[in-house]
């Protein structure tokens, strides 16, 4: 409970909270607000927004509402970040488990392939995906999850190091459990507080990528995507530059709150480093 | 030369990363569908079977995976990339021409980044919790939340479209030749607004790795004796405090290449700069896979090309590194 005052201590962690739960009231009242699909031809293109009632953030290049697709993209954007972090995290949790966990020659294959995935610009990585297996909404989504895997790994090989050989381990040891149990049900659960603050981090970070490849058109383009939006507006930036405009706040707000949170939990939880 | 076999066992360390990351890339290329010689029947308007067989034959694709991998690497080290069948040109060729505009704007979003990230730093700390910090603070936390390439189309509206203070995109006037001095200033006209879209997410973490590392030093013994010696707070800052805040900045800059190499293909999209980042869209839209693995080849040995950079910098500010390694 101590972490819970500590977090509402906090101004932004505040903000950022309730910045979150605006994005996450917003996609779920989605289908409630939008029935109709929201890349449907709606009225007229490009009708400015708070000048026709119909369309309260006005219409894009084809007609279509841009309330309507925003409101969808957060579904979007919350479903991209969320699974993608589950997924990086997962990989790389288990990867640096094994790693930190053993040492020896399987620390050093496991921490070399590592390397080699940092040493390759995720954006670059993630062309490379995008170009071999297409660019559904799911392939995007593992694609951005197997490119952020390497943070975490050492995060949690780095826990496993300094965890490996504490008295419960050992006493877990002693008793004839085996490694696995060790790992998973020991080890795991006292390393994992720190990569689970860091998968706000990472939930920026996928909703940026996916901005970044839906803006270049390399993401999936039957979803109503901010990114989408954002590159669909540039053809017509020179006059109607709102189209692009306005997707651009949905983001920034939704990664703003994302990072605030993840900032907030991190002071709530390792109070001793708060006055860093 | 302790820092010179430091550096030599760094450079050695990073020969098998490399390869394993082209083993790795050109094993995920055989999934993709269809070959070079597809895209180049295709873009030909299709063809029989033999000029196909003939073409495979030619390109080496009539071997088996690993002979072909194994031909790759061999070509690798003779650093012969192949042929780009979209660009009609090597792979090497076409990767050097595109490779100064975005080693400009590298350098230029670094600068710019961990410069402005300093000195901001410094005021954050220097204020900490009073308004200039706040300020600071908040700052960062939005430009940490901007998308680069929004960020990019809105400088853009205001800069180019309504302001019409600076050019929209491209790498120079092509309308008129210039030469010199002009070309110079025309060429940095044009990269003002790219370096400042690609620089500013980094500005953002820099001010506050700066900031936290100066809080950090601040409280050490040593910078309370240069205070009870009666230094001036500037001097306790420039001459004590600085040079060892400075170590994290250093780090970051070999962590971030990657990332910031992986924002200019999103930078040079936006301002149609004819760089690297531009080059591997092109190649992803285009399916010209020979030159991706080029590019990620090369992305790989810059990255590494900057973090050996980085670990010299390091060793000059900090001789402990040398003296321990």
């Amino acid at each position: 409970m101590d972490a819970a005052k500590r977090y509402f201590r906090s101004p932004a962690a505040v903000i950022g909270l309730v910045l979150l739960l605006v994005v996450i009231a917003m996609a779920l009242s989605a289908g409630i607000l939008f029935p109709r699909d929201p890349l449907a031809l709606a009225g007229r293109p490009l009708v400015w927004p708070f000048t026709n009632p119909r369309f309260p953030l006005g219409t894009d290049n084809s007609g279509r509402d841009i309330a309507a697709q925003i409101f969808y993209g957060s579904r979007i954007s919350l479903l991209i970040g969320g699974v993608a972090t589950a997924i990086a995290i997962a990989i790389g949790t288990l990867i640096g488990a094994f790693a930190g966990y053993y040492g020896g020659w399987v620390d050093n294959i496991l921490m070399r392939i590592t390397e080699a995935f940092q040493t390759l610009p995720n954006f670059v990585l993630l062309l490379v995906f995008v170009a071999v297996f297409g660019s559904t909404l799911t392939t995007v989504t593992i694609a951005i999850g197997v490119v952020c895997w390497p943070a975490p790994a050492r995060l949690t090989r780095a826990e496993f190091l300094s965890l490996r050989n504490r008295e419960f381990v050992q006493a877990g040891r002693t008793l004839g459990m085996r490694d696995l149990q060790l790992i998973l049900g020991e080890i795991l659960p006292n390393a994992l507080p720190p990569v689970i603050v860091y998968a706000s981090v990472l939930m920026a970070l996928s909703i940026l990528l996916e901005s970044a490849l839906a803006f270049l058109r390399l993401s999936d383009p039957n979803v109503a995507s901010w990114g989408n939006l954002i590159g669909l507006g540039r053809d017509v930036l020179r006059v109607q530059w709102y189209v692009s405009a306005i997707p651009g706040i949905a983001i920034l707000v939704t990664v703003l709150a994302v990072s605030l949170v993840g900032q907030g939990l991190n002071d709530a939880l390792n109070p001793r480093l708060k006055s860093r | 030369m302790r820092i010179l076999s430091l550096a030599g066992r760094r450079l050695a360390a990073s020969i098998p990363t490399l390869f394993l990351i082209l083993i790795g890339v050109f094993l995920l290329l055989q999934f993709a569908p269809g070959d070079t010689v597809d895209a180049l029947m295709a873009q030909m308007g299709g063809g029989d079977a033999a000029t196909a067989r003939d073409l495979r034959k030619f390109y080496g694709l009539d071997v088996s995976v690993p002979m072909q991998l194994a031909n790759y690497l061999w070509h690798l080290v003779q650093l012969d990339l192949g042929f780009s069948s979209i660009y009609g040109k090597p792979v090497a060729t076409v990767i050097l021409e595109r490779l100064p505009p975005t080693i400009l704007l590298m350098t230029a979003s670094l600068s710019f980044a961990f410069f402005f990230g300093l000195v901001f730093g410094v005021i954050a700390s220097r204020a900490v919790n009073k308004w200039p910090d706040t300020l600071i603070s908040t700052l960062g936390l939005i430009f940490y939340a901007t998308p680069s390439f929004w960020f990019g189309l809105m400088a853009i509206v205001v800069f180019s479209i309504y302001l019409q203070w600076l050019p929209a995109g491209g790498f120079e006037d092509i309308g008129q030749v210039q030469s010199g001095f002009w070309r110079v200033i025309d060429i940095a006209r044009h990269l003002i607004l790219p370096t400042l879209t690609l620089g500013l997410i980094f500005l953002a973490i820099y001010l506050r790795i700066m900031r936290a590392s100066m809080l950090e030093v601040l409280n050490l013994d040593y910078v309370r004796t240069a205070r009870a010696k009666g230094l001036d707070e500037t001097r306790v800052v420039t001459g004590h405090v600085l040079r060892n805040a400075l170590l994290p900045m250093v780090t970051l800059i070999g962590l971030q290449a990657g990332t910031m190499l992986g924002g200019s293909v999103v930078v040079e999209s936006v301002f149609s700069l004819p760089g690297l980042g531009r080059l591997a869209y092109e190649s992803v839209v285009q399916r010209d896979l020979n030159t991706l693995l080029g590019i990620v080849f090369v992305s790989a040995l810059l990255v590494i090309t900057v973090n050996f950079v980085v670990d010299l910098l390091y060793a000059r500010l900090d001789p402990r590194i040398s003296a321990e390694g």
